[in-house]
């Protein structure tokens, strides 16, 4: 067989089905292919060979015993460091959390695990998913495959990196204001945001508890949705987890790559285009647009016009949440524990130390800054105009989903920047999430395909939102768009990547 | 450490002079199998640290869960205290750096409690009803517990440390606030403790806490501030922490008073602080001082959903209340006859149940009342313990008054039976038998000793045989006195009568 | 809206029980300082008649069932404690309290 690693998740789990290749052998590709990438690349933070060799060999004995296994048994899968699991390290690419092991699964590493997906590893992030670069990993870059001197996009960078040097056919990614979606333009991969409470939040180490979801890092729209509906459903482990079940998300990804979109009306946001957005990126997104409405689409224009207010409210609301989410790491349960230089060694001292020691520069800032936001005298200017400002964006995602199925945008403003281009202008950082936040602030479902390369060469994200609930849309719309495109260009996007294998 | 003198004025002389203000807030431990937000179990007296989850231990990525049956305590609570039950309620976080949270935020409710707007009547000793009103009552957990370990000497000293066990952390808590007990004047100290001994019934009458002082399931914070006329604007209050018996909460008070009072008669002004209770020597010192460094940054609880307890639950709620206390009360004096001062005794000694217990297992509600309320109470008394801590039980009284009915046992012979009862010799039957306690009812006995003392005394016998029947009192207690009292003595005065009668 | 001066920084540091280098306090008064003016617009068109929005989905009522799971082992409490005797965390003195 040729390269296993080349192969889609689908293609993989068809071919294990099959039994023409064992989950051992491709799990051991992948590892392979890590070993000769990852000097490179560093997606990941930790390698699990045993562990992910060991199911896989689980697997392909219950395969051999003619067990009826899940779909995506023994299709290897990479894990976001932000995912708690319990025999491997989780750090959530902070100093402060280094070499703990959790005591327990996420609910989706355990049905990652019942499902029998051998878990490769952990990747790197941004510490606490507080970036769009994965610059902010306390343990170094991540860089992009594309160019490796170049940003993965973050907070997810190392998942998104893993997929996109095949060093993993499926990862985990979480995504509170574009940390899936950014990663998968920047990397030429598909990234999905589910509707919030659509995936369990229980286990994911909390940045802002009414943002964050965790969603799939693919190369393709169906194995997104393989692996949504795998992770996806309801979970009483979350008090805000929809106990309904999941719209069919593969039937949609199956039904949308027949390439009819007839009767779909595409809304294209006006406030998600122009200034700011480069000029590649621009010209791939009209492309698309163009390619959706030879498939039938009706495309019209929406207007969202608080989503100027998205980025503020989003900065308010996320650094809040996590000033408290993140209070925990004080030394003194698990983690990093720093005595003060000098001076009596008490708790609150301790914590103190502890906590200028093992935050980076980042978490530093938002922390900060939501403490500020929610103490005495600023809580209704800051985080109570924020929470107004969601429902005003709720409200603008409801009038435009009146006039159409789906909305539409660039996912980024530019493709992939330089590594420390913009490290120190957080502002300038922030702004890279500007299309992706109002996602996350309505609860609404988003998914990042590629959508062509820019006129840098690089990978450029094209963004469809769906309604609540509707994340099917995203899939039906996306898989009509992918296998389009992918017909225009011959091939898969990382077809054209440069190749990696510097070790061979 | 060492207690600093401080200058008091006599109670009676300081409430002359200030009318005080009290405001008390009761914590009770609600009785629910599991703790509030997670299903780690809700025990007193484990092993430290065996009744834990990811969520009580604060772990990266636990989210909490609404305990349902925890809601429906807090509700019954809220309708026996008389209060609106909201239509819809949060809880919130309350932000604190501290060991034994181990969130270091408290999830609890804010500015939307789960109950409201109520009042409790209460009765004082002398049968004053006195209405206290209730601003609140919220749900919220409890925190860990800490044992300071070494370094008795010094407060700042290398080897002091703390130990910390979280078995307790998140145990379900319902706080209940009072308004400004204002008019009670010199009865404040007696109004306090008798709203606490009656929360303390109602939380037992609803069956939703074990409600016992000694294991702290119930705490009260005790605030005071005294002002010049009951017209004059409140005054600064202090706060005193943890008095967790009845007593304490009225001496508390009553300690307050005088050193609040000593500071304001000599121009002096109160500290806003917490205090603490020091229970050996009855009196308070300072704690932390409330300033503006305390921000708990309180924010809606992002991890939780609304409670929104529907009128139909409510109502249901309402309709399976059991009796409340002083319902009871008054059923109870009614049926059993007694004179409201009788009864009043047997509330404020804690009797209520235990003699319901009583006539409930045969014994007549005045002989039931004479037991507990003479005999028992003069052995709790002696021995400093609740009447339900002696060593007896309602049904072993109800025993020991058959056997006095049947006239097997005189009430001389009944103490000395309950007197080996309360050491712990048997049940009354078995004392009865063990220390030869019968009643001698063999007449050949009784007439052997009858004959004796006729012999003795013929000038008495003479004067009965002329029909002055006064004198026969003479020859029964010589009888008596013979028999060592075991001698039942109407049976003694019928045989005398009759043997006088057949000598003639 | 008022400006993140370097005493507020330190305050809020406090707070958030984060010891800050004073090159550290510098340059996020500086930052933060950015960050805030541009975040407040925010406050442009929060109007008193906008509701706010804490949760983006309106659930309400999600309770558990008050039935007991076993603790987590005790092996498993303790392994990552970075102090602990006798079953419990140790931890640094704690002030503030008798």
């Amino acid at each position: 067989m040729a390269d296993v690693t080349r192969l889609s998740a689908a293609e993989l789990a068809d071919a294990l089905g099959a039994r023409e290749l064992s989950s051992v052998e491709a799990t051991q590709a992948h590892l392979d292919r890590m070993a000769a990438v990852e000097p490179a690349v560093h997606a990941f933070l930790h390698v699990n060979a045993e562990d992910a060799l060991a199911t896989a060999r689980g697997v392909d004995a219950r395969r051999a015993a003619g067990e009826q296994v899940h779909r995506l048994a023994g299709v290897p899968i990479a894990v976001k460091d932000v995912v708690v699991t319990k025999d491997m390290p989780t750090t959530a690419g902070s100093r402060i959390l280094e070499g703990w092991i959790p005591p327990y699964d996420a609910t989706l590493v355990t049905r990652l695990r019942q499902a029998g997906l051998p878990i490769l590893g952990k990747t790197n992030m941004d510490e606490f998913a507080m970036g769009s670069s994965t610059e902010h990993s306390a343990y170094g870059n991540t860089h992009n495959p594309w160019d490796l001197d170049r940003i993965p996009g973050g907070s997810g960078g190392g998942s998104a990196a893993a997929v996109a040097a095949f060093e993993a056919p499926l990862a985990i990614g979480t995504d509170t204001g574009g940390s899936i979606r950014q990663p998968a333009a920047v990397t030429g991969t598909v990234g999905v945001k589910p509707t919030y409470g659509g995936v369990s939040r229980y286990g994911l180490i909390a940045l802002a508890s009414s943002l964050d979801q965790a969603g799939p890092v693919t190369r393709t729209v169906l194995d997104s949705a393989l692996l949504h509906e795998l992770i996806g459903g309801h979970d009483p482990r979350d008090s805000t987890s929809i106990d309904e079940p999941l719209p069919g998300l593969v039937d949609a990804a199956l039904r949308g790559a027949t390439g009819d979109l007839t009767g779909v009306r595409v809304g294209v946001v006006t406030e998600l285009d122009g200034e700011g957005y480069q000029p590649g990126v621009r010209a791939r997104f009209g492309e698309a647009l163009a390619l959706l409405e030879q498939a039938g689409a009706e495309i019209v224009q929406v207007s969202c016009p608080h989503f100027e207010y998205a980025l503020g409210a989003y900065y308010l609301i996320l650094p809040s949440e996590a000033s408290s989410n993140l209070a925990k790491f004080d030394g003194m349960r698990f983690g990093l524990r720093v005595e003060p230089a000098d001076g009596p060694v008490t708790a609150e001292r301790v914590m103190a130390a502890t906590r200028g020691a093992g935050f980076g520069p980042e978490v530093k800032r938002r922390i900060i800054l939501g403490t500020y936001a929610l103490s005495a005298g600023y809580y209704d200017a800051y985080y109570g105009s924020a929470q107004k400002v969601r429902t005003l964006i709720q409200r603008d995602f409801a009038a435009a989903f009146t006039h159409a199925d789906v909305l539409v945008s660039p996912t980024a403003p530019t493709t992939a920047f330089r590594l420390g281009e913009k490290l120190d202008d957080p502002l300038a950082m922030y702004l890279n999430d500007v299309a992706t936040i109002p996602a996350n602030l309505a609860g609404v479902p988003g998914m990042s395909l590629p959508s062509g390369l820019s006129d840098d060469g690089l990978p450029v994200g094209f963004q469809i939102l769906a309604p609540a609930k509707a994340d099917d849309r995203l899939y039906r719309v996306g898989a009509a768009l992918e296998a389009m495109l992918e017909s225009v260009w011959s091939g898969h996007i990382l077809d054209r990547a440069p190749e990696l294998e510097v070790g061979k | 450490m060492s207690s600093p003198t401080v200058d008091l004025i006599e109670y009676d002389d300081a409430v002359a002079r200030f009318d005080p203000v009290i405001g008390i807030e009761v914590h009770v431990e609600l009785g629910t199998r599991t703790k509030m937000f997670c299903p780690a179990e809700a025990v007193f007296g484990e092993e430290p640290n065996t009744a834990v989850s990811p969520v009580s231990l604060g772990l990266p990525g636990a989210l909490p869960v609404v305990n349902g049956t925890a809601v429906e305590y807090a509700i019954r609570i809220g309708l026996a205290l008389n209060c609106s039950i909201a239509e819809t309620c949060r809880f919130a976080r309350k932000n604190y750096f501290y060991p034994d949270v181990p969130k270091n935020f408290q999830t609890s409710q804010y500015d939307e409690p789960i109950a409201f707007d109520g009042y409790l009547d209460v009765e004082l000793g002398d049968g004053t009803i006195f209405r206290v009103e209730i601003e609140r009552a919220h749900m919220e957990e409890d925190a860990g517990k800490n044992t300071h370990v070494g370094g008795a000497t010094g407060r700042i000293h290398g080897a002091e440390y703390s130990l910390v066990d979280y078995n307790r952390a998140g145990i379900p808590l319902v706080e209940i606030v009072t308004r400004p007990i204002t008019g009670a004047g010199a009865r404040a100290p007696e109004v306090a403790r008798a709203y606490v001994q009656t929360l303390r019934d109602i939380f037992r009458t609803l069956g939703v806490s074990e409600a016992r002082m000694e294991r702290g399931n119930v705490r009260a914070d005790v605030n005071l501030s005294l002002r010049d006329t009951p017209e004059s604007p409140l005054g600064t209050r202090t706060e005193t922490k943890n008095v967790n018996s009845f007593r304490s909460v009225e001496r508390a008070v009553r300690y307050e008073v005088s050193r609040q009072a000593a500071i304001l008669a000599a121009g002096g002004t109160i500290t806003q602080e917490t205090r603490h209770w020091h229970e050996d020597t009855g009196t308070t010192t300072a704690g932390r001082v409330k300033s503006d460094a305390e921000d708990y940054r309180y924010f809606p609880e992002p991890d939780l959903v609304p409670v929104a307890p529907s009128r139909a639950w409510v109502e249901e709620i309402r309709s399976g209340l059991p009796e409340m206390p002083v319902a009871r009360r008054n059923r109870l004096q009614s049926v059993w006859g007694y004179a409201d001062a009788e009864m009043r005794d047997v509330v404020n000694a804690g009797a209520i149940d235990l003699i319901e217990a009583t006539v409930a297992a045969g014994t007549a509600p005045a002989a039931a009342r004479k037991w507990w309320m003479g005999e028992l109470a003069r052995s709790a008394k002696t021995d400093q313990v609740e009447l339900e801590d002696l060593r007896v039980t309602p049904a072993q009284i109800a025993e020991l008054q058959g056997l006095v009915d049947s006239g097997r046992l005189n009430d001389k012979l009944a103490r000395q039976v309950l007197e080996g009862v309360l050491a712990g010799e048997g049940s009354p039957g078995q004392v009865v038998v063990a220390r030869g306690l019968e009643v001698v009812s063999d007449d050949g006995a009784l007439l052997a000793a009858i004959d004796a003392a006729l012999a003795a005394q013929p000038d008495v016998v003479a004067k009965v045989r002329s029909g002055n029947l006064g004198p026969v009192g003479a020859i029964i207690g010589a009888v008596m006195k013979a028999t060592k009292g075991q001698a039942d003595a109407g049976r003694v005065r019928a045989l005398v009568v009759e043997r006088i009668g057949t000598d003639g | 809206m008022s400006t993140l001066s370097r005493d507020e920084v330190a305050r809020v540091a406090a707070l958030a029980r984060i010891d800050l280098t004073p090159d550290e306090l510098d340059r996020l008064a500086g930052e933060l300082d950015v960050i805030v003016e541009s975040v407040a617009r925010v406050s442009e068109v929060a109007t008193p008649d906008v509701p706010a929005t804490s949760h983006p989905l309106p659930l309400t009522n999600v309770f558990r069932a008050d039935v007991p799971e076993p603790s987590l082992p005790i092996a498993d409490v303790l392994r990552s404690a970075p102090a602990s005797e006798d079953g419990k965390f140790l931890v640094p003195q704690i002030l503030g309290e008798e």
